[in-house]
């Protein structure tokens, strides 16, 4: 039916509830087959190559419609920006658009539209992708566009300074409309003092406004290149059709060196902190602790795949723990949840949150969220739970397929933190494979940890409702 | 890091486009015409190559009107239909979906009552039943009402933050005043407190029937096993409902300017005005223009003034909402507070330009080329599929119809546009919202107590 409400139109984590459960694991895909057989490996069945400058193509045939996806992925993002110079790597991904010797400032977006296509950016903490959603005999097109903005940026102050008000603009809307956004942004700052991490994608304001053309030349020139990209085409092709464009078009660009990515590491901290948001605004207060985790890059002993299904047991659906509990049972909270999202370069994030019943004060419903951690430590989860878990994941992940752009995200998102296409290919068996024991030390390690941080936004005091 | 942190270069408005772009090439579907042996109609796209059934359904018309005092009461049953049927408790019934990922939906609109379901082919007899018993033998136990009452009260509250809801609320407050239009779907911190199980009971009864329903499907199931299919789940429902549908109305407050005063780092803006329901012969003509206006993203007209011109805005757009029995169109974005009234201006004297002046051919020509072209691009998953049917289904424009798009569209002429811009686009009819702090505007009304 007609929708009598827009949509919001941005995708932004405006809620504490989401904000990881969005971040959700790989969705990744045991095809068809029956859960109850032991899980094999193979998610969404790629092919993969290297040019010879190094850019690694990898392709995800799907043909059930005339269309492709075309990505390309820059293994740079927001955590390798110099210091004080916040905001650059999303600057840049935003200039990418103004223009070179072939085509207009503008007029990329307006190219790929006449063609019947949607394209689009993003810049995260560790990646910058690039993507087009367009029918397969505009692919070519496309590549030799994407390809030409990988060599031949051509930036002028008349088309970099106005976008760098849009992006002041974004910040606002984003970030500082409203006061979830806002605590999420100084959560994450207090729990990272040191790492980039803590400093937001966006950029600080006091930052922003000071970008230069020359900042965003230098970092293009230092990080854009063939053998620091990967290319991911999801869709109606094949490796054999894809491989001579490939060629072509991003083979022909010479490869440069690219400085490693040394990212400094956090100090040893053991205190706890606090981050209290009080706003007029506010009239659904809600609560979270976060701390930080291996990523799959980091993880040393599949603790990664072990904290998934752990997010599973305490937050998959109303029949979690942490819903059963606190929502169903006790009747304090509204929602609760558990996240994990272990796609990262450097280390990840877990947190669990809760938002309150009507009339249930923050100080009665943090002491029952944190006795479900507590519980969860001194107790563990039991085989049972594991085994329903696991079912649970890798049936889900059985449409992982069954999507045109998921695959390429996941795969790009994937390659660019470090993971290998196997990793990715082998998460059902991965899965598959952990224990009750493996969750219960997984939890302990990350949980015990002293050095969390926890995030309070309420109304004005005395405003409690 | 995670999805979190993400930082885009635009949100490209999906949603809107989604609305007003629906054209398939000849090539890319065969749909089906498939009646069950009990007579229930529905449409279906067969395809075996991924292992997956999506079915999508809509009551045409039911939940239109809440009971007075009882308003959300159709909000609340979409929430509690799959809170424990049949045999099966909430938690019992929550189990079985999530081990076999079997994803029920349902969703209330003042247009109809829907619902989705998506399964894997080798789980659909299980996918089936369950959807046949949350439709037919829901508990509405008390436990799970009160459950449900508090999620929705807590949403409600935490929306009251988001200002862009507020400018929406405030908008069709005051275009449809008297009218479920105007009024929260959800209900309210009032009103939701009344309702009762017996309440849900009734609602069930009265407004779930078969004269009403609109089915479509997609994937891995032949027709034969979908008419079987259709008879299990639907069978069972009443011939007929008595849900009575809305009036038709067209939206007041034309030419205001509301302020509702918060202390947000950006203004807020929401604007709109009649516009053509899906079966006005303008309607691809409106479709053309608001394109070129700002349906388009990048390269509309809004986003290249506003945004890419003078750097005032992240993204500002129009889009057309066709409902049942009234239609608007509307512009919105956001800007910083001191160039509100800048920003303002421009988006209005774009709405006077488009009037007057209507496209250009090279506007015309690449409005047509992305309409046509950029719709297989929807089509990506099982459930996309099964959705679109059912739109088109619902908005009775024919099983041909997706062969039929592209001809429409390119019969567009300029007349036309301008015709339709005429009719509809006059900035001072306006009626517009801001929530903020706006600098060089001038509200004819100000209505205070946001925060």
């Amino acid at each position: 039916m007609p929708a009598c409400f827009p949509a919001r139109r941005f995708a932004a984590a405006g809620l504490l509830a989401l904000t990881m459960t969005v971040a959700a694991p790989l969705a990744p895909a045991l095809l068809g087959a029956p859960p109850a057989q032991a899980a094999e490996k193979g998610v969404f069945f790629p092919e993969s190559f290297t040019l010879s400058n190094g850019m690694q193509v990898v392709v995800i045939p799907n043909h059930r419609v005339p269309v492709v996806t075309h990505m390309v992925w820059y293994k740079v993002g927001a955590a390798d920006e110099e210091r004080g110079q916040s905001g650059i790597a999303h600057f840049l991904e935003h200039l990418m658009f103004k223009g070179t010797d072939a085509i207009q400032p503008g007029e990329f977006s307006r190219i790929i539209a006449k063609n019947g296509g949607r394209d689009n950016a993003f810049t995260s903490y560790d990646y910058t992708a690039y993507y087009q959603n367009v029918a397969r005999d505009r692919l070519e097109m496309v590549m030799r566009m994407e390809a030409d903005r990988m060599a031949n940026l051509k930036l002028t102050d008349a088309v970099v300074y106005p976008e760098r008000d849009v992006i002041i603009e974004e910040r606002r809307q984003r970030i500082e409309n409203e006061p979830a956004d806002r605590i999420g942004e100084q959560i994450n700052a207090t729990l990272f003092v040191h790492h980039p991490y803590g400093t937001p994608v966006i950029g600080w304001p006091q930052e922003m406004s000071a970008l230069t053309r020359e900042m965003a030349e230098h970092f293009y020139k230092t990080w854009y290149t063939p053998n620091n990209a990967i290319l991911v085409v999801s869709g109606d092709v094949t490796a054999a059709e894809l491989k001579p464009l490939a060629e072509r078009y991003y083979g022909a660009i010479a490869a440069r060196p690219v400085p490693e990515r040394k990212r400094v590491t956090e100090p040893p901290l053991t205190s706890s902190r606090q981050v209290v948001l009080r706003d007029e605004e506010v009239r659904q207060p809600s609560v979270r602790r976060i701390w930080t985790a291996p990523s799959y890059r980091q993880d040393q002993d599949g603790q990664a795949y072990a904290l998934q299904v752990l997010a599973e047991i305490m937050s998959g659906g109303t029949t979690s723990r942490l819903y059963r509990s606190l929502v169903v049972d006790q009747k304090l909270a509204t929602s609760a949840w558990l996240g994990y999202g272990p796609t990262a370069w450097d280390m990840a994030t877990l947190s669990v949150g809760a938002s309150p019943a009507a009339g249930v004060p923050m100080d009665k419903l943090e002491p029952a969220l944190w006795a479900e951690v507590d519980k969860l430590l001194k107790s563990g989860v039991t085989e049972e739970e594991v085994a329903t878990a696991r079912k649970r994941m890798l049936a889900s992940a059985a449409y992982a397929r069954d999507s045109l752009t998921g695959p390429a995200q996941t795969l790009g998102a994937a390659l660019a933190t470090g993971q290998s296409i196997d990793d990715v290919e082998n998460w059902p068996v991965r899965i598959d494979a952990v224990t009750a024991d493996q969750v219960n030390a997984a939890a302990r390690a990350v949980l015990s940890q002293t050095n969390h941080v926890t995030g309070l936004l309420l109304p004005p005091t005395g405003k409690d409702s | 890091m995670s999805v979190r942190h993400i930082s885009m270069r635009s949100g490209v408005a999906a949603v809107f486009l989604a609305i007003v772009a629906i054209a398939l090439p000849a090539h890319a579907m065969d749909i089906k015409r498939v009646v069950s042996p009990g007579g229930i109609e529905a449409w279906l796209v067969e395809d075996h190559k991924v292992p997956v059934l999506a079915l999508e359904w809509v009551f045409d018309g039911a939940g239109g009107t809440d009971p007075q005092g009882k308003e959300g009461l159709a909000n609340i049953a979409s929430t509690m239909l799959d809170e424990g049927a049949g045999p099966y408790d909430s938690q019992a019934f929550q189990a079985r979906l999530q081990d076999k990922a079997i994803a029920l939906g349902f969703e209330s609109g003042r247009d109809g009552f829907g619902g989705s379901m998506r399964t894997l082919a080798e789980n659909r007899e299980e996918a089936l039943e369950l959807t046949r018993l949350a439709l037919t033998e829901p508990h509405f136990a008390p436990e799970a009402l009160d459950r449900m009452r508090a999620s929705v009260m807590a949403s409600l509250k935490r929306d009251l933050a988001d200002p862009n809801y507020v400018a929406r609320r405030q908008f069709y407050a005051t275009a449809f005043p008297d009218h479920p239009y105007g009024g929260e779907n959800r209900g309210s911190l009032d009103s939701l407190p009344t309702i009762t199980p017996d309440d849900l009971r009734t609602f069930v009864k009265g407004q779930f029937g078969r004269d009403r329903l609109v089915v479509t499907a997609a994937g891995d199931i032949s027709p034969e096993d979908l008419g079987k299919a259709l008879d299990k789940v639907f069978g069972g429902l009443p011939i007929k409902a008595d849900a009575k549908p809305i009036s038709d109305v067209t939206m007041s407050g034309l030419g205001q300017t509301i302020l509702l005063p918060r202390p947000t780092a950006q203004t807020v803006m929401l604007m709109g005005q009649p516009g053509v329901k899906r079966d006005d012969p303008d309607w691809y003509a409106a479709t053309v223009m608001n394109y070129v206006l700002g349906g388009g993203g990048f390269g509309s007209r809004l986003m290249e003034e506003v945004r890419e011109k003078r750097g005032l805005s992240y993204g500002v757009y129009s889009y057309l909402i066709p409902m049942d029995h009234t239609a608007l169109v509307m512009a919105g974005g956001s800007t910083v507070n001191a160039k509100a009234g800048q920003a303002l201006d421009i988006m209005r004297q774009e709405w006077a330009r488009m009037a007057k002046d209507g496209l250009t051919d090279q506007e015309m020509a690449d409005a047509k080329t992305y309409l046509t072209g950029s719709f297989p691009l929807q089509l990506g998953s099982t459930q996309a599929i099964a959705r679109i049917l059912l739109q088109v289904k619902r908005d009775k424009l024919g099983i041909d119809y997706l062969n039929q798009r592209d001809r429409y569209i390119n019969a567009v002429s300029q007349a036309d546009v301008k015709r339709v811009a005429q009719r509809l686009l006059d900035p001072a009819k306006l009626l517009t919202v801001l929530v903020g702090r706006p600098e060089g505007v001038s509200p004819t009304r100000t209505i205070d107590g946001g925060s």
